[in-house]
């Protein structure tokens, strides 16, 4: 097996033109990992910039009224930017500045993504484009707009389904014409080695600021933890420093759109199969000939037909579960944080908490869950509202 | 020696066309294939169409689309390949992705090939690392596993020379394909230091579409790899388009043919 594997997964599947760029990163990341004065840098900026450690919320009213297992929340949602994509992202712009680079390129579904590159390329000086799929500029004019006030471009992606997928195939296209002098800010722990585990090393701040807090206030280890699912990052975030212990268990919230059933879905591990896309070996949603899939889901930020190779390695041990929660699900969801905790949590993160609400229940008194809010739901307000029939005027 | 390098040592000069097949539809692409061999191509690049190819610029893109959308399919092709095998013995290379040829079965894919006469596949999406996902059934089947070198590839160029198979094939600039006003890249050092390693022809692809610049890079390398500028015809003219692309590749084949004039 070739390098950068979990299993029989992941590995470097790209064009040759962008290999000695994927070469110079895993080296550069490979020096990184180990220098102290990057990581003292970046934990400066995740309590100083980004508001870490973010907060573990009891969601007492919930527990309550769900009558069964404690749930606390963790509040990826208060920091900066509103998301966990801050942590990778100022991670990953922190090493192009290392290595030189002045042009940053993301991709992004919903705009967290997007919106957090183009600040950490605002406060590092840097040039930033980012790549957005023609729906869901629509679908998220907002952070369109709020990626353009932070000074970075962005450009809309009309090729395939205008979504997440295709905004990863055009910023790849792009990188491969500018491999020179432009770092690839990959949003999530997919693509080719080494950006899987780099993501996932960025992200598993929040697992292991987790386990100090939940130490602290309970003195031992949840029963469960919860988080959504696209390309997997902040499941990943949360999940890694939970891996060695066994009595934890690791779930993962697919999107799955009107339902698992229907080709109208994005849940990978529900309904994927083995395959190689966008850099790695994996699962993806595709059809009998390996044609990817076009995938749905209310949350742009989980609407992408694969899943991080890390992931699917979990699956295949069977160390962590994947479970799907619906439109309707998370939409109720959504609803129900608002209303019972003021919380108006993100609809990606609102799949968390639909799959949450069911557990819960059927959990004794004494059991916890630990429900990652990857981030805030501002920016999906007006798209509730259109699920709800309701037409808003922005 | 396979039955592609054995075509490629009596040519002198390679000029190597490519369509997606499928686009409009089967029929075509085998008029298409015909009609090429006629026009003096030394070998056929045929692209089976996949739904995000992420080497490609927008032409081949869209033709990999209609393809699909006209329900092309992998089996289809090579049901195709079977019949125009009936008339031809031109080489014929695939173009395709890593997971069409994973998702049909590897080993499969490569049988295939074998039976109905495909004598090499290029991969943009498997790089020399990545080699093993393909190699063991190459072999296995006598199918030529044709790599690519980048402007970018520098010190990777000999490793990856040293093992080419069929020919190389040298990208001609960074970016996708497609049509592209000039070349900058020094094919004449990436030529040179394949050279060294291997004498597997190499020839030069990505952004070409005027009969100079084959001309130039054939001059420079082995022959001109042209793909997006064809393909453009095919989309212009679709079922009509079979005399057009034949008028074109005879052109760019007397290019390259006379480029050291």
């Amino acid at each position: 097996m070739t390098k950068g594997r979990f299993g029989i997964h992941g590995g470097q599947y790209i064009p040759e033109t962008l290999m000695n760029a994927v070469l110079e990163l895993e080296k550069a990341y490979g020096f990184y990992k180990h220098d102290k004065a990057f990581w003292e840098e970046l934990r400066q900026l995740y309590r100083d910039y980004a508001n870490r450690p973010s907060m573990l919320y009891y969601a007492e009213k919930m527990t309550k009224d769900l009558g069964g297992a404690k749930i606390y929340l963790k509040r990826e949602d208060l920091n900066h930017t509103g998301a966990h994509k801050i942590n990778n992202v100022l991670g990953q712009c922190l090493l192009a500045k290392r290595m030189g680079k002045k042009h940053v390129i993301a991709e992004t579904g919903a705009g967290q993504h997007g919106v957090a590159t183009a600040t950490v390329a605002a406060l590092m000086g840097m040039e930033c484009t980012v790549y957005m799929g023609k729906e869901d500029c629509e679908r998220q004019a907002l952070n369109v707009f709020r990626m353009e006030l932070l000074g970075s471009k962005v450009i809309p992606v009309t090729t395939g389904t205008g979504t997440l997928k295709d905004a990863v195939n055009e910023a790849m296209r792009v990188w491969t014409a500018r491999v020179q002098d432009t770092f690839y800010v990959l949003g999530s722990v997919m693509g080719p080695h080494p950006y899987p585990e780099m993501v996932r090393d960025f992200q598993k701040v929040i697992g292991e600021e987790v386990k100090t807090q939940m130490l602290e206030r309970e003195g031992r280890l949840p029963d469960a933890v919860i988080a959504c699912v696209g390309g997997g990052s902040n499941a990943m975030g949360l999940f890694y420093d939970f891996i060695p212990d066994k009595e934890v268990r690791l779930i993962g919230v697919e999107a799955a759109g009107e339902g698992v059933d229907t080709e109208r879905t994005a849940a990978t591990i529900a309904r994927g199969s083995e395959g190689i896309f966008h850099g790695m070996k994996s699962l993806f949603l595709q059809d009998e000939y390996g044609q990817i899939a076009p995938v749905y889901s209310i949350s742009a930020g989980l609407d992408y037909p694969g899943i991080g190779p890390e992931h699917a390695y979990l699956h295949d041990i069977g160390r962590a579960e994947y479970v799907p929660a619906t439109d309707r699900e998370s939409v109720d969801a959504f609803l129900y944080l608002s209303k019972t905790e003021g919380i108006i949590p993100a609809v990606e993160s609102a799949h968390a908490l639909a799959y949450a609400m069911k557990l819960a229940p059927t959990m004794d008194k004494d059991k916890i869950i630990v429900v990652n809010l990857s981030g805030r739901g501002d920016k999906d307000v007006a798209a509730i509202a259109r699920y709800l029939g309701r037409d808003l005027h922005e | 020696m396979s039955k592609l390098a054995g075509v490629l040592k009596r040519h002198k000069k390679i000029f190597a066309p490519f369509i997606t097949a499928g686009d409009p539809d089967l029929e075509t692409t085998k008029k298409l294939i015909l009609a090429m061999e006629e026009a003096g191509a030394t070998l056929i690049e045929l692209g089976i169409p996949f739904s995000d190819p992420m080497a490609e610029g927008p032409v081949i893109q869209e033709a990999d689309l209609r393809a699909l959308s006209a329900g092309c399919t992998t089996d289809k092709v090579f049901d195709m390949i079977k019949e125009v095998r009936e008339e031809t013995d031109i080489p014929l290379v695939f173009l395709t992705y890593a997971n069409p040829i994973f998702h049909y079965g590897t080993d499969k894919f490569y049988a295939r090939c074998a039976e109905v006469g495909v004598d090499g596949t290029i991969v943009p999406d498997v790089p020399y690392e990545e080699r093993g996902e393909l190699e063991a059934a190459c072999e296995k089947y006598g199918v030529d596993r044709i790599t690519m070198i980048a402007p970018t590839s520098d010190d990777r160029i000999r490793e990856i020379a040293r093992d080419a198979k069929g020919y190389v094939y040298i990208v001609s600039s960074l970016g996708v394909t497609g049509v592209r006003s000039e070349i900058t890249t020094d094919i004449g050092t990436i030529y040179r230091k394949i050279r060294e390693v291997t004498d597997t022809p190499a020839a030069v692809g990505f952004g070409i579409s005027k009969p100079e610049q084959a001309a130039e890079m054939a001059r420079l390398s082995d022959g001109a790899i042209v793909g997006s500028a064809i393909v453009k015809i095919v989309a212009e003219y679709g079922k009509d388009s079979v005399e057009p692309v034949r008028e074109y590749v005879k052109k760019m084949v007397e290019a390259v043919a006379h480029c050291e004039d």
